[in-house]
């Protein structure tokens, strides 16, 4: 039986890990590569590498600690953040990243979900979306979830599967900074209609709400979260023990 | 010296950092001579199985691969590259493998159960039905590895080596004789994985 994903994100800018609460703010923790390996150590069964660059000598920064990373470390990785081309991919791949996240570039480019699917394979392509509530339904959000796409986010992850993507990201803006735990609600809508693994994201705060959200949605394959481990409010160890009292599968 | 048979699948970067890691010399080739040269040989690969095949028809070191198995050098399939070890696959349509492990490789779809996501991606425990291949050596039974497969090597019980559960027994990796392979990504699972290039690397009774 496969066992639930951990999945810490560490937002790079500038050769740095940061992590915006509610996408605003931004505060340094420390060096990605470090924190990569100090998270491979303690049972982080993958990694998010979040690009939120800004420039084009901060893009090189970037791949540069990609590969760094991918010189220690040997969990899969998963970049995101300016990708909006399968150029894109291609530069991040030859990096040392094992999948590659896409949000506003397939939301600006249709085609790229399905062109980087067809070179590359679908498990190498998540499709990750920012959602919020907007009168009673689900819309897709953009650049970092400050533009309303109007895009209908179940419609949009659906079809994100039919194009090839081999795996969902969901990150509930309704939820995100907020720590008291994941959408459920938004999550069981979106594995209600699709077949590929989904990533919860948003609103973790304490350990609980990965049991929580494992028990409650047993689709749901994996929980992926920033500053809680970041600032060490929940330590992977401490929650992969605690997964496993409470019967969650998991590699320890 | 460890060959990397480059034949335009994937991407080998990881897998050659990781035999770096644990110390091992690695050399990614496209070259028969350094095959021939290499005391050990890592085929590795993802996408397609008809696609792959041909590639490495293309490149011309599918002679050269078999020839080094046959002469009794070690020789490690990953994912892709294990499944092209089998006699064939029916991955959209039907192709032939090398033929170096009896067996033949079919979509996963046929044997586990439909609420199972198609592929398997991620950690799965290992199983050892007939005992401790020495590629295990140095991990545990009931040890996670890194899977990401729609397809699996059936009919090969005999070689099967680990297994996983999927809702159905899942071949995790198989052996014959100095050939071996995983379905799994050893260089993506961590600690575990790099011990099990590590095995492969140094076990001397692989060559025969």
């Amino acid at each position: 039986m496969l066992t639930k994903r951990i999945i810490p994100c560490l937002d790079v800018r500038a050769g740095r890990v940061v992590k915006g609460v509610n996408f605003e703010g931004v505060r340094d923790v420390s060096s990605p590569v470090a924190l990569a390996k100090y998270y491979s150590d303690a049972g982080a069964d993958e990694l998010v590498f979040y690009d939120i660059t800004a420039s084009f000598e901060e893009r090189a920064l970037f791949t540069d600690i990609l590969t760094e990373t991918a010189k220690s470390v040997f969990i899969p990785l998963t970049v995101g953040g300016g990708i909006n081309t399968v150029a894109d991919f291609d530069r991040v791949l030859k990096c040392g990243a094992d999948k590659v996240s896409v949000n506003s570039g397939a939301i600006r480019n249709p085609d790229l979900i399905y062109d980087a699917a067809k070179r590359y394979g679908s498990q190498c392509v998540v499709l990750s979306a920012d959602v919020k509530r907007v009168n009673g339904v689900y819309r897709v959000f953009a650049k970092g979830g400050r533009e309303n796409t109007g895009l209908d986010a179940l419609e949009w992850l659906r079809r994100g599967e039919e194009n090839g993507a081999g795996e969902i990201v969901l990150n509930s803006i309704d939820t995100d900074g907020v720590k008291r735990g994941f959408d459920l609600e938004m999550l069981a809508a979106v594995c209600e209609i699709v077949h590929i693994p989904v990533i919860a994201s948003g609103g973790a705060g304490r350990a609980q709400d990965f049991i929580t959200l494992f028990q409650t949605l047993p689709k749901v394959d994996a929980g992926l979260a920033a500053s809680i481990f970041h600032f060490g409010e929940v330590k992977i160890k401490d929650l992969k023990l605690l997964m496993k009292e409470n019967g969650v599968p998991v590699r320890i | 010296m460890i060959a990397v048979v480059d034949y335009g699948v994937g991407n080998l970067f990881s897998l050659v950092c990781s035999l770096r890691y644990i110390g091992a010399e690695a050399v990614v080739t496209r070259e028969a001579a350094a095959l021939r040269q290499a005391d050990r040989i890592i085929l590795p690969g993802v996408g397609a199985f008809g696609d792959a095949e041909k590639k490495l028809r293309e490149t011309g070191l599918r002679e050269t691969v078999l020839a080094e198995a046959g002469a009794g050098k070690p020789l490690l399939g990953i994912c892709l590259g294990m499944q092209l070890l089998f006699d064939k696959s029916y991955e959209f349509g039907e192709h032939k493998g090398l033929g170096l492990i009896p067996g033949a490789v079919r979509p996963l779809t046929d044997i586990v159960p439909p609420e199972y996501k198609i592929p398997q991606m991620g950690w799965n425990a290992l199983r050892f039905p007939h005992g401790k291949h020495p590629l295990f050596k140095y991990i545990n039974e009931g040890d996670f590895v890194y899977f990401v497969h729609s397809y699996y090597a059936a009919g090969c019980d005999d070689f099967v080596i680990a297994d996983t559960d999927y809702g159905a027994p899942v071949t995790a990796a198989a052996a014959k004789g100095n050939v071996m392979g995983c379905q799994f990504h050893p260089e993506k699972s961590g600690a575990v994985g790099l011990a099990i290039l590590r095995a492969f690397c140094e076990t001397e009774e692989f060559k025969c």
